[in-house]
């Protein structure tokens, strides 16, 4: 039996109140829930606060680069099909120095899912503005305001991921859901979470939030309709919708390599007499 | 008579020159002679002049020759650019009802009516190359059979071979009854079977044999026709080319890989390389082993896309910042270049850390006969692996200091222990540290790999008498062309010897020391403007070499190049 015990990790490092536990509980949550034992994990994350929940929990860790935690994630996945490989990464790591993986991942649609600690601000660092950051945010390298922020959830859609969700921090039981049906779905699974910063984003609060946060699951809604999706995806400020914004099948980059129907590629004997086939055509 | 004779095919981008310069080389090939041959091309899909050279010989040769014997022209400026090159003997092939008012003292230029002839016998115009290709065979009275059977491995036996079958037939017949075979003889040898490959297909064919399972990578001169081989023999061979967004992607895909526990590699050029560079320190601090292919061009920056260049020794040594190990390797020859892949992996994955290839565009592309390599010599060593069975798997440490710095490796999800590995400094866990002591204990780890890695590293091949006067020293991919320049000297009675390395770090250097102390010139022969190795043996032994002898404008060298530089450094 699975228990939540199995996933206690290291100490966080985090400030007091900080987002971050929120999602580690849920996270934890999903897992014992699913019956996941840690050693079927995979957790690749970047650099930022968000990239230490890896450490701060139990499983498989490839705590990778600034930016980079998809394409390992990617590498793994193909090396082994029977890891469940979940990619963690905050604002700044996915959607700044990470952008051309994530558009990329969304467009082949790999087998893994994408949490996304998305605090509009950088922490690590102490305190500038992220690629997310709302409009007019005045940071110490943004003494003006930040300009536009990005949409990574519009951006996530039109780029062709198979899963995007949003999920708040501050709703433990509704986002370990949203991390089930990303762990279970086959294909990219993004699932960006809202995470407030309690040291350096004294706009966007767990109070902010809350005031404006609202489940789709309440209204009717019907995530496989990608233009009402991406109507979702632009809706934000006085309120912001959390849930799964879209989600359809999608044929899995994975699915269509041949090799890997032969059973997960580290599982697969190395036998060099196989490129003797290969010389003849060169002679 | 001894043969070593030289093709050239010279044409615009577009009009088959690489296809009738493989076919030149592969009917010799297959007639048992041995085939050096090279291609300059420039950076675009159609016009400018492009060239492939096809030497043939009853020897071994490892080099490209200056001199032409039969050029095949098939356009003007192939003739005005090359004239210079044709030996006293020498004949130009050249559609005179096309290419009118040629005229030159070198070379006999032989005329003949390609297009018109592809018209008449082979019903289509653009086959002028096949035609000029059985004119070419015909004027050394080669056998017409051995091309056709070339031909119908290439195209088939359907309509496209017969027509390129009949093409070559009336070049040949064309120029029989023109001249009455009053021409040299080339006869085919014997049926010696030798393999035809680039150094792509060469290392290529080396990662599978190594049983290289993941390739991941982004197109770039002249490194792309690997990831092109990987992809087409993917399915066959049980193997994953992934075409990433960039380069930046594929070397973290290829760690990933390496990391879950397959065999992995990426391959680029320099430039590629500078957006890997950190992945090769997340592969060095992650003790992942990978295997990176550098196909150098000139640079910087794009530098000359299709051109030559052993421009990166120095920026593969120090690419990233941090102490850690690192391997790099370069291959001598295209035979060389198959068992410096597969040997890459093994100590990629026996060691923990990156392993840089460093070829070049004229080892990559260059068509070298192999006597077919003997996959029972291909050894797979996979260095030290944790087993759940043997072990405690609640006690295992990715990172585990020990003796040789080398902690066995276990493979996340394969059996009970976590797999815990952090681009931070780590603990032996794998866990983010900041603690001084663990800190100095990693990077001591880490290090003292090397000590062990040392010990393989090999003795850098000598050429000629054990003590001469003069020393010639290089790397990688001009071994062939030093290799013969030392034979032509010797042969003008100069006291000349040759020390050439293929494995580049650890540095071979009591060895190189050795053999520089002990020269009273020694030159380094390199592809590069400042000399590159110079820096490296005065950094790593003390000495500094008498000259360098550089050539930085994209060209491979030639044995007659080298002998002639020689000759005037020691004037």
């Amino acid at each position: 039996m699975v228990t939540t015990s199995d996933y206690a990790g290291l100490k966080p490092a985090w400030c007091p109140g900080c987002g971050n536990f929120g999602i580690l509980n849920a996270l934890n949550r999903a897992l014992v829930e699913m019956k996941i034992e840690p050693h079927q994990v995979l957790l690749v994350s970047g650099i930022g606060q968000a990239g230490k929940l890896p450490h701060y929990t139990r499983g498989n860790v490839f705590n990778s680069l600034h930016g980079r935690p998809v394409p390992p994630a990617i590498g793994a996945r193909i090396a082994n099909s029977e890891l469940i490989v979940i990619a963690v990464s905050g604002d700044g790591d996915a959607y700044g120095e990470g952008g051309n993986h994530f558009l990329h991942a969304a467009r082949r649609n790999h087998d893994i899912t994408y949490l996304v600690h998305n605090n509009q601000v950088y922490g690590l660092t102490k305190g500038q503005a992220s690629p997310t950051s709302d409009v007019g945010f005045v940071t110490k390298t943004t003494p003006y305001g930040a300009a536009s922020p990005v949409n990574p959830i519009a951006l996530a859609i039109v780029s062709g991921a198979s899963f995007v969700a949003r999920g708040f921090a501050g709703d433990i039981d509704h986002l370990s859901h949203l991390i089930k049906k990303g762990i279970t779905h086959r294909g990219f699974a993004l699932i960006d979470i809202l995470q407030p910063c309690v040291s350096f984003n004294h706009k966007n609060t767990f109070q902010w939030y809350r005031e404006r946060v609202y489940n789709l699951e309440d209204e009717r809604y019907d995530p496989s309709d990608k233009k009402a999706a991406l109507e979702k995806a632009l809706i934000w400020g006085e309120e912001i919708p959390i849930g799964i914004i879209y989600e359809e099948d999608l044929p899995v980059y994975e699915d269509q390599l041949p090799v890997l129907s032969d059973g997960p590629l580290v599982k697969q004997k190395i036998d060099s007499r196989r490129v003797e086939k290969l010389l003849a055509e060169f002679m | 008579m001894p043969v070593d004779f030289n093709f050239m095919v010279g044409g615009e981008a577009g009009q088959g020159v690489q296809s009738v310069g493989f076919l030149l080389a592969k009917v010799f090939a297959r007639g048992g002679y041995h085939i050096f041959a090279d291609q300059d091309y420039e950076s675009r899909v159609r016009g400018g002049h492009n060239f492939f050279r096809v030497r043939v010989s009853d020897g071994k040769v490892d080099a490209i020759a200056e001199d032409v014997d039969i050029l095949i022209a098939l356009d003007r400026d192939s003739i005005e650019l090359h004239q210079p090159n044709m030996v006293t003997q020498g004949i130009i092939i050249f559609d005179g009802e096309k290419i009118k008012g040629v005229s030159g003292n070198n070379g006999s230029l032989l005329s003949i009516p390609l297009e018109k002839l592809a018209e008449e016998k082979a019903g289509d115009k653009l086959m002028i190359n096949t035609v000029a290709l059985g004119a070419a065979l015909s004027a050394v009275n080669y056998d017409l059979n051995m091309l056709n059977t070339v031909l119908v491995d290439r195209f088939g036996k359907g309509e496209v071979g017969d027509r390129n079958t009949a093409a070559a037939k009336a070049g040949y017949d064309y120029v029989q009854s023109e001249r009455k075979g009053n021409f040299r003889k080339i006869k085919p040898l014997s049926e010696a079977k030798r393999m035809l490959l680039t150094g792509n297909e060469a290392i290529s064919l080396g990662a599978i044999a190594a049983g290289c399972k993941f390739m991941a990578a982004y197109p770039m001169t002249p490194a792309s026709s690997i990831m092109e081989y990987m992809a087409a023999k993917s399915k066959d061979l049980d193997l994953v080319m992934v075409h990433a967004e960039d380069e930046i992607a594929a070397i973290n895909m290829a760690i990933g890989a390496a990391y879950a526990g397959v065999r992995a590699m990426t391959a680029t050029s320099g430039s590629g390389l500078c957006l890997m560079v950190e992945g090769i320190g997340l592969a060095g601090i992650t003790e992942t082993p990978i295997v990176i292919i550098d196909g150098q061009r000139p640079g910087p920056a794009v530098g000359l896309p299709t051109r030559t260049e052993q421009g990166d020794l120095q920026f593969v040594l120090h690419a990233h910042h941090g102490d850690f190990p690192r391997a790099v390797l370069a291959p001598a020859t295209i035979e060389d270049a198959f068992w410096v892949t597969t040997n890459a992996f093994n100590w990629a994955e026996k060691y923990q850390l990156p392993v840089i290839i460093l070829t070049d565009q004229h080892l990559a592309s260059s068509y070298a006969t192999v006597d077919p390599l003997d996959l029972s010599q291909v050894t797979i060593d996979r260095g030290m692996l944790f087993s759940d069975k043997e072990d405690d798997p609640s006690e295992y440490m990715r990172h585990r200091v020990t003796k040789s710095g080398i902690s066995p490796r276990a493979f996340p999800g394969l059996g009970k222990a976590l797999v815990v590995t952090d681009c931070d400094e780590h603990d032996e866990e794998g866990h983010l540290t900041e603690d001084a002591g663990e800190r100095t204990a990693q990077v001591q780890k880490r290090l003292r790999k090397l000590l062990s890695l040392k010990q393989e590293i090999g003795t850098p091949q000598r050429y000629g008498p054990k003590k001469a006067e003069i020393t010639l020293i290089g790397w990688g991919s001009t071994y062939g062309a030093i290799h013969e320049a030392v034979d032509i000297l010797r042969k003008e009675d100069a006291s000349v010897n040759m020390l050439h390395l293929n494995e580049l770090w650890p540095f071979p250097a009591e060895a190189v020391a050795d053999a520089v102390s002990k020269a009273r010139n020694s030159y380094v022969i390199e592809n590069n403007a400042t000399g590159q190795l110079a820096r490296l043996i005065k950094a790593e032994t003390g000495y500094d070499v008498s000259g360098r002898i550089l050539k930085y404008d994209g060209r491979a060298f030639t044995p007659a190049y080298i002998a002639q530089a020689v000759k005037k450094e020691g004037r």
